[in-house]
């Protein structure tokens, strides 16, 4: 690797100087974190999170400069190169940095919700004796996270992609003594590594027909590409993200993922990770320009994903799971508004961003309702814990308002933009949209009515009690972003993006269009149907049995499992028996042959070293007689 | 006039200096034994050692950064590109070699030489003399006279220069061999073989060198070189010159069927003349051997070329085979010297000359491998010292089990070592490998590199087996390693960081091989 000069490229507005000198901070505090606390040792079991939250918010200031510089200074992106990575002939690969609107946007949230799940967590795991640990893991997967967004080449994006990856498994398995824990930290590391063949496709593609992986030589040069190859990379990147943000069909493992500590849930596999597969597809933006059948698969699997993470939600009872479902099907918003096109992008990280925060906000809030009943997570035996846990409740009733998109809070404004650009999209998809929110207000009532409401179906021996403040500030501050941040971003973030994603502002409507009356009309259908079912009638304590077929489709994670299973897992594992017979019998047989006749050849061959001077003496006339011949017969040919 | 006229002869003090410097160290020992008293002895040498050392490695830099290239001493020696990294390589591992020769801590405060030579093993003298506390200091300067010999048959430019400097080379190494102070039988019996067998294939090389000038009429390689393009009768003659040169050459690198001294010598000699000789004559033979073959018998590589490359996978072979049933650690490291001799030898083979820019060409991928197989000699010798069951050093690998676990900073070194050896990634070895073989590849021998990558496997066997027994077996009792002086941790603790850093970072080496790895004709 060879360091280079810090060199500009790409185009830009701030030569130097400034906050941008400083753009390596960001990756290099949380990476120094991780580092330090996992290279000291026990030394720092007592204080470490200080070392990590600091680390944390180093990041998020400098993140807030450079944020604040864009706002003072304008548009303009900025791309530096530190260091050669790879020289071949054909190609180089450089480590740098991209940071423009849409990467430094990623940057404050992965910082910001880092920051604040940093400081929830020395409560919540004030009690693990592994602490440290989880902190540095925490570190490195905002080293990683940041990595990924700020780039400025594919390949160095997947260094980033395979460290979240990474850091995901650590977490969620961060409870190895649990074997459900390890076993969906397997599965979720091996279910991304499909998608991970995805992105490396990617860029072999790119390195291999146009020279280069990094963002400005594609946008420059995706035109040569042929119109084959350009779909297939925009499959390629689809099955990427698909991987990361668990959309159809690689979606089952982030259910599972939800044996990890609420707080990564809450940071990794609600607010950030998950959604990097959506920042990949408006980050390729120019990619999906040229591919309409890519971006039509992209529409297909978001407009799927949408109906069974819904569909999950509303089968499952436990509250973290309804909140996995609710994640698959609201990043399916996302991905569905990146797929339309330039109309969506600005969209689909606007969800993106309120999305993080509110969801963010109701997972920290099932920690807390876990910690006050003894980390238990079925909501059938809570009810009746507003209460109890007023904060938590009233915290988690803002988050709640949030996503089923009531007026004015952040997911009204979010989601129905998503919804309008479906329906000027196409009809069906626009249907399935709106329908998609009537079910997300179903299953989101069902949750707050089971959880906060009804009578109180605790298990004995549980005293609901409020969670300490180092909990519950954190939820006020997310609560208030998810009231707030709708409002703030509303009229500004097309505006904002504008530049790096090349789009045309359009007029935002800020009163309900007749197609937002109509989405709030199913809303309310959903919420009264909630009511109804789960606070009007009874919730028994046990699941009821059930012959719904649909129902039982929903609590078997709509037998995802299953297809998995038999689809992939077991025709895989007799190639692997049929490898390993191949292998036990044909390899093995040759390399243990070749290994056995050659300690026999060892064994003849040491008799010739009889240590007889005059035996050597005679090897030697003998030899230099064989290398004649050698050379005669060499000249007769 | 009719008067014969005698010119004074030239010679170059200036770019032959280094050279010089070594025999005046080499002189200057021989004053001390006779001059000083004997409880000086030692301490002096020691210092004298180490100033010969450093001055001529500070000589050799600077003749090296002023490019004196050319031929010099009235066309007797060549200093080329080659010729200085060997002179630069011979240096370096030549002083750290014999540097262990002043390890005292691992005989309990002797050296692990003799302590006087001339007694009879097990006699009374030999009593006396080992509780007077007699010993031989006469070893460095002989091996610096040694050191002058590989320095000067690496740049001969004529035959005879070669054949002297092959004496001047072997000629102190046959008495080292005898000098063991344990096993001294042994070591004798080593030394008479080496020496008879020495002989032997000396005298082959004269008369090839006979035969050779019958062709050509010249003894200067670029004499017969040209006399081999121009003239077109006698090739029998020129033939079985090359035969016999080669026997000679081959003999002296120890490749099969001329290796058969090597186990035994290897053995019987004390350790650090071992490493001495494992590291310095090898690369000084390799270096000669490629000087005339490709120099003064580039024209007729077509001839040769198939009997090295019979030579070559016969050596891998016999080496890596063979070396998988010794139990002995040193008799262990001589097979794995014959097998390297072997791989070497492929990059010979290939004598592809013309490489794009930036690239190594045969000469250059020698180079290397040689540097890499010095750096883990020299370490790995060095460690052979240290490991100690009573009195004596320890051979038998069965006592080295568990040694990961007692001295986990010696056995992490020679885990390097052999690593390096065994071509694994990340060490030196494996660069000079992958360099020497795709070297043999691109000449035309792509059968030969592949059948060597096949022998490295069976070779990295063994080193395995090494590994294996020292980090994950229980540990051997009653075998401990002393706790050695600088003299000893020197030479390893460099061998096994430069087995490392050539491995991880190969560029810088690549880059001055690559501009010097022609030879001056």
């Amino acid at each position: 690797m060879i360091l280079l000069e810090p060199e500009l490229t790409g185009q830009t507005l701030y030569i130097s100087g400034g906050v941008f000198d400083f753009a390596w901070l960001m990756l290099a505090a949380p990476a120094v974190g991780a580092a330090v606390l996992l290279l000291t040792g026990s030394f720092f079991d007592k204080r470490g999170h200080w070392i990590s939250i600091l680390a944390v918010l180093a990041s998020f200031a400098t993140a807030l400069a450079i944020f604040v510089q864009f706002l003072i200074g304008g548009g303009g992106s900025y791309s530096v190169d530190y260091l050669n990575w790879i020289t071949t002939p054909a190609w180089s690969v450089n480590i740098g940095l991209y940071i423009d609107q849409l990467s430094i946007l990623f940057a404050l949230l992965i910082t910001g919700v880092g920051s604040v799940i940093h400081i929830y967590s020395v409560g919540y795991m004030a009690h693990d004796v592994r602490r440290r640990r989880f902190f540095a893991f925490l570190n490195l997967f905002v080293f990683a996270m940041l990595l990924l967004v700020l780039a400025n080449d594919y390949l160095v994006l997947f260094v980033g992609w395979e460290g979240v990856g990474l850091s995901s498994y650590l977490l969620i398995g961060f409870w190895q003594h649990k074997p459900a824990a390890a076993a969906a930290a397997k599965k979720a590391f091996v279910m991304n590594r499909i998608g991970d063949l995805g992105l490396t496709m990617t860029v072999f593609t790119l390195l291999a027909f146009l020279g280069s992986s990094s963002f400005a030589d594609v946008d420059a040069k995706i035109g040569t590409l042929s119109p084959q190859w350009i779909t297939a990379v925009g499959l390629f990147l689809l099955l990427a993200a698909c991987g990361k943000s668990a959309q159809f069909p690689l979606q089952a493992w982030l259910l599972d993922a939800m044996e990890g500590p609420t707080p990564v849930s809450a940071l990794i596999h609600a607010a950030t990770m998950v959604t990097a597969g959506v920042y990949l597809v408006v980050r390729s933006h120019t990619i999906f320009a040229v591919s309409e059948i890519a971006t039509t698969a992209v529409v297909i699997v978001a407009t799927v994903t949408i109906f069974i993470g819904a569909w999950i939600g509303c089968a499952k009872d436990d509250i973290k799971k309804v909140l996995a479902g609710s994640t698959m099907s609201q990043i399916g918003y996302m991905l569905l508004a990146a797929g339309i096109g330039p109309a969506g992008y600005a969209f689909a990280i606007f969800h993106l961003i309120t999305h993080g925060f509110f969801k963010a906000n109701m997972f920290l809030g099932a920690g807390s309702v876990m910690h006050a009943t003894g980390d238990d997570v079925d909501m059938r035996h809570f009810g009746g814990l507003a209460r109890f846990l007023p904060v938590t409740f009233a915290t988690f009733a803002m988050g709640y308002l949030a996503i089923i998109g009531i007026p004015p809070l952040a997911g009204y404004f979010s989601k129905d933009h998503i919804i309008e650009a479906a329906f000027e999209h196409n009809l069906v998809v626009g249907s399935a949209a709106l329908l998609g929110a009537g079910i997300t207000a179903f299953y989101m009532t069902r949750l707050m009515m089971m959880t906060f409401f009804g009578a109180r179906r605790w298990e004995p021996g549980v005293h609901p009690h409020e969670s300490p403040k180092s909990m519950t500030i954190q939820l006020i501050i997310l609560a208030l972003f998810s009231v707030a941040i709708g409002v703030v971003m509303n009229g500004w973030i097309q505006g904002w993006l504008a530049p790096a994603l090349g789009t045309e502002v359009h007029e935002i409507q800020w009163l309900p269009t007749p197609i937002g009356l109509i989405t709030l009309l199913v809303v309310i259908v959903g919420v009264a149907a909630g009511v109804y079912l789960f606070r009007v009638r009874p919730v028994p304590v046990a699941q009821p049995q059930t012959k719904n077929p649909l129902v039982i489709a929903g609590r078997n994670d709509l037998f995802g499992d299953l297809a998995n299973e038999t689809l992939v897992v077991k025709p895989t594992m007799f190639a692997a028996q049929v490898a390993n017979a191949n292998d036990t019998v044909f390899i093995d047989g040759a390399i243990d042959g070749v290994a056995v006749g050659a300690l026999k050849l060892s064994e003849i061959g040491r008799k010739l070293q009889s240590g007889r001077v005059r035996s050597y003496a005679l090897a030697t006339f003998v030899g230099a007689v064989f290398i004649g011949v050698i050379t005669i017969i060499g000249q007769l040919g | 006039m009719g008067i014969l006229e005698i010119t004074a002869p030239t010679f170059e003090w200036l770019e032959l200096s280094p050279l010089l410097t070594v025999l005046i160290g080499a002189v200057l020992g021989v004053v001390v034994e006779g001059l000083v008293p004997r409880a000086y002895r030692n301490l002096l040498q020691v210092a004298i050692l180490v100033v010969t050392i450093f001055t001529a490695a500070g000589l050799l830099i600077v003749n090296w950064i002023s490019a004196r290239l050319g031929i010099f001493a009235m066309g007797a020696l060549v200093l080329d590109g080659p010729a200085y990294v060997t002179w630069a390589a011979e240096l370096l591992f030549g002083g750290l070699a014999i540097l262990i020769f002043a390890e005292r801590r691992a005989g309990q405060g002797a050296s692990v030489f003799v302590a006087a030579a001339a007694t009879v093993p097990g006699s009374k003298d030999e009593r006396l003399a080992n509780s007077i506390g007699r010993e031989h200091t006469e070893v460095y300067s002989l091996a610096l006279f040694s050191l002058s010999g590989m320095m000067v048959f690496a740049a001969s430019n004529d035959l005879i220069t070669m054949f002297i400097a092959l004496e001047v080379m072997s000629l102190p190494l046959y008495l080292l061999s005898a000098l063991a102070r344990y096993r001294r039988l042994l070591s004798q019996e080593a030394a008479l073989k080496y020496f008879l067998l020495g002989s032997f294939a000396s005298a082959f090389f004269l008369f090839g060198i006979g035969l050779v000038y019958g062709f050509s009429g010249s003894l200067t390689l670029e004499g017969i070189s040209s006399s081999i393009t121009l003239s077109g009768t006698g090739r029998g003659l020129l033939l079985a010159g090359i035969v016999l040169l080669a026997v000679g050459l081959l003999f002296k690198i120890g490749a099969v069927p001329f290796q058969s001294w090597v186990p035994d010598v290897y053995t019987g000699a004390p350790t650090p003349v071992t490493g001495f000789m494992a590291i310095g004559v090898k690369f000084a033979a390799v270096m000669g051997l490629a000087r005339v073959f490709f120099v003064a018998l580039g024209g007729e590589r077509w001839s040769w070329q198939p009997v090295l490359a019979v030579i070559a996978v016969l050596t891998m072979a016999v080496g890596a085979v063979l070396a998988l049933t010794q139990t002995n650690i040193k008799r262990l490291l001589a097979y794995s010297a014959v097998s390297h001799a072997g791989f070497v030898l492929t990059a010979v083979v290939g004598a592809n000359a013309f490489v794009p820019d930036g690239q190594i060409n045969a000469l250059g991928a020698i180079s290397f491998y040689l540097i890499a197989y010095g750096f883990a000699t020299v370490a790995a010798f060095g460690i052979v010292t240290l490991v100690r069951k009573g009195a004596g050093e320890t051979l038998e690998l069965g006592d080295w089990a568990g040694l990961g676990v007692r001295e986990p900073v010696l056995a992490g070194a020679f885990a390097v070592a052999l690593l390096s050896f065994a071509g694994i990634p990340l060490t030196a070895g494996f660069i000079g490998k992958w360099a020497v073989f795709s070297s043999a590849w691109s000449g035309g021998y792509a059968w030969l590199s592949i059948v060597g990558v096949g022998f490295s496997l069976i070779a990295a066997y063994l080193y395995l087996k090494v590994l294996v027994s020292m980090f994950f077996a229980d540990p051997a009792s009653s075998v401990s390693a002393v706790k050695p002086s600088l003299a000893t941790w020197i030479p390893v603790i460099v061998g096994a960081i430069g087995s490392l850093v050539f491995g991880l970072f190969p560029g810088p080496l690549m880059d001055l091989l690559s501009h010097a790895e022609v030879f001056l004709r």
